[in-house]
């Protein structure tokens, strides 16, 4: 029987690779990531998993381990946050261009300078040219079912690609929420036995793995990895249906919340997507017409799928936790106004940058969001420079 | 197989492999050297080190002896690490653009 328990985001996550029970772990403890890999080395010890869990000397090794146990052809999981993601860096894109399935809990954190430990997307966004496909979730829940569809996801031969599961540091990582916790037997089977399709152990069929790609054929190489994207939104839906079908609880690309008759809509990511559905009940029962779409897959952007949602409004707001330095706009706003105006939607975007380091975002940033959208629907107009929420000015 | 230089990406392996073995021995590398090794035969004593060391392969060794055998310049990037390790300083390397082949 599934159970409804008390968990924290990291204990929940650290439970979904229990119940995985990956052959290899290779990782190095950094908060807020930390918990997720402690109780994991837990299980390891005390024999719960048959995982080689593999305590390395930094996050460059761990993710270069993974990688490695991942082309040997073991399932490979994983965690990180901040800094660790940043000391991976090199390794991402590697991991990535060699099409390696690896499930990474990334719980996203500042990144220095000054030096933080709170919850932002820098981490995340940073890493968005990486190549891995980057999952968001809202809440404990959705962090310990997207772990199994991570797996699913990454593995499907199809796809073939490394998958971050990022989840809100603190926010969603050390809060303690019910979660409702599936069977070991019924996600086991729901997420199956890995298939190896190329071990590099498999000494009889021996293939060359990285090796020097100059200017005959780079080039040619970066083009065929361009190909194993097109493909994913449609995977992430189907394994999301799936899970859906086995456990109850849907999954997509994207939630839209009260957004087919909205006028206006906030565009979010991560836990903050939940005060915003809090805000919409509000409103709605104001009568006014606002909706929300929360966006769960970031990598890769479903740029189609999110601009058929959003066409049409009259105005809409992005929220970003995270800024990009020189840049002409923040990552999510850059992406979403890029899928809409490439599509030929008109629709005025405001931009929005919050909840740097941790700073709280309030249900008044919210509604102040949704005012201003109003006068946006109105001018059809909308700042290209973004406003910040709850900074003190 | 290792793919033929027009290759198109279409018909590359996932991943950047190459679906084979081995192939740097295709794959030449000689015209990265500006310094060619050059080895007195006479002076050679056969200690094998310049084998040893090569970092790619490029000293050819038979029946335990490089001494006579020449040097893959298909393969060898003028490191010139060989002249380094050999005792008796057998090795010289000379640029390429001074040598009359």
């Amino acid at each position: 029987m599934a159970e409804q328990i008390a968990l924290e985001g990291n204990q929940a996550v650290a439970e979904a690779m229990r119940q995985v029970n990956p052959d290899v772990v290779a990782a190095y403890p950094i908060t807020p990531s930390t918990e997720v890999v402690q109780i994991f080395s837990q299980f390891a010890a005390d024999g719960k998993v048959d995982t080689e869990f593999v305590a390395v000397e930094s996050e460059h090794s761990a993710m270069t381990a993974c990688i490695s146990a991942a082309l040997s052809g073991g399932r490979v999981m994983n965690a990180t946050s901040s800094q660790g993601l940043a000391l991976m860096w090199e390794m991402l894109y590697i991991g990535a261009s060699l099409r390696t399935p690896i499930t990474l809990a990334l719980v996203n954190r500042a990144l220095s300078g000054n030096i933080n430990i709170h919850c932002d997307h820098s981490d995340s966004m940073g890493a968005r040219d990486c190549g891995w496909i980057q999952l968001f979730c809202e809440n404990a829940q959705e962090a310990y079912d997207t772990m199994f569809q991570a797996v699913r996801i990454g593995e499907d031969l199809r796809v073939r690609l490394p998958v971050m599961v990022c989840y809100d540091g603190f926010l969603v990582s050390h809060s303690v929420e019910m979660v409702k916790v599936e069977e070991d037997a019924a996600v086991a089977d729901w997420v199956g036995p890995y298939v190896v399709d190329r071990p590099l152990l498999d000494v009889k069929k021996p293939y060359t793995v990285g090796p020097l790609d100059l200017q005959d054929f780079y080039f040619e190489h970066k083009r065929t990895q361009v190909e194993a994207y097109p493909g994913v939104p449609a995977v992430i839906e189907e394994v999301g249906a799936s899970f859906e079908a086995a456990f109850g609880r849907p999954y997509g690309l994207m939630e839209p919340y009260m957004l087919d008759d909205a006028e206006t809509a906030i565009v979010s990511l991560g836990s903050t997507a939940g005060t915003v559905k809090d805000i919409v009940d509000a409103q709605r029962a104001a009568g006014k017409a606002v909706g929300a779409l929360k966006l769960r897959a970031f990598r890769p952007f479903p740029a189609d799928e999110l601009a058929a949602q959003l066409a049409g409004k009259k105005a809409v707001a992005v929220l970003d936790r995270s800024m990009s330095f020189g840049a002409a706009s923040a990552p999510l706003y850059s992406e979403v106004t890029s899928a809409l105006y490439a599509r030929g939607a008109t629709v005025p975007v405001a931009t929005y940058v919050y909840g740097l380091g941790g700073r709280e975002i309030l249900p008044e940033h919210i509604e102040q969001v949704y005012e201003d959208l109003a006068a946006v629907a109105a001018s059809q107009k909308a700042d290209t420079q973004p406003k910040y929420l709850g900074l003190r000015e | 197989m290792i793919y033929p230089r027009d290759a198109k990406w279409q018909d590359l392996a996932r991943g950047g492999i190459i679906p084979e073995a081995g192939t740097a021995l295709a794959y030449k590398t000689g015209g990265w050297r500006t310094f060619r090794p050059i080895r007195d035969n006479e002076c050679c004593i056969d200690c094998l080190f310049c084998w040893v060391y090569c970092p790619d392969g490029a000293i050819v060794c038979e029946e335990q002896s490089v001494k006579d055998k020449p040097i893959d310049l298909d393969h060898c990037k003028g490191c010139a690490v060989c002249a380094e390790v050999c005792p008796k300083d057998c090795i010289k390397m000379v640029r390429e653009t001074e040598i009359q082949d």
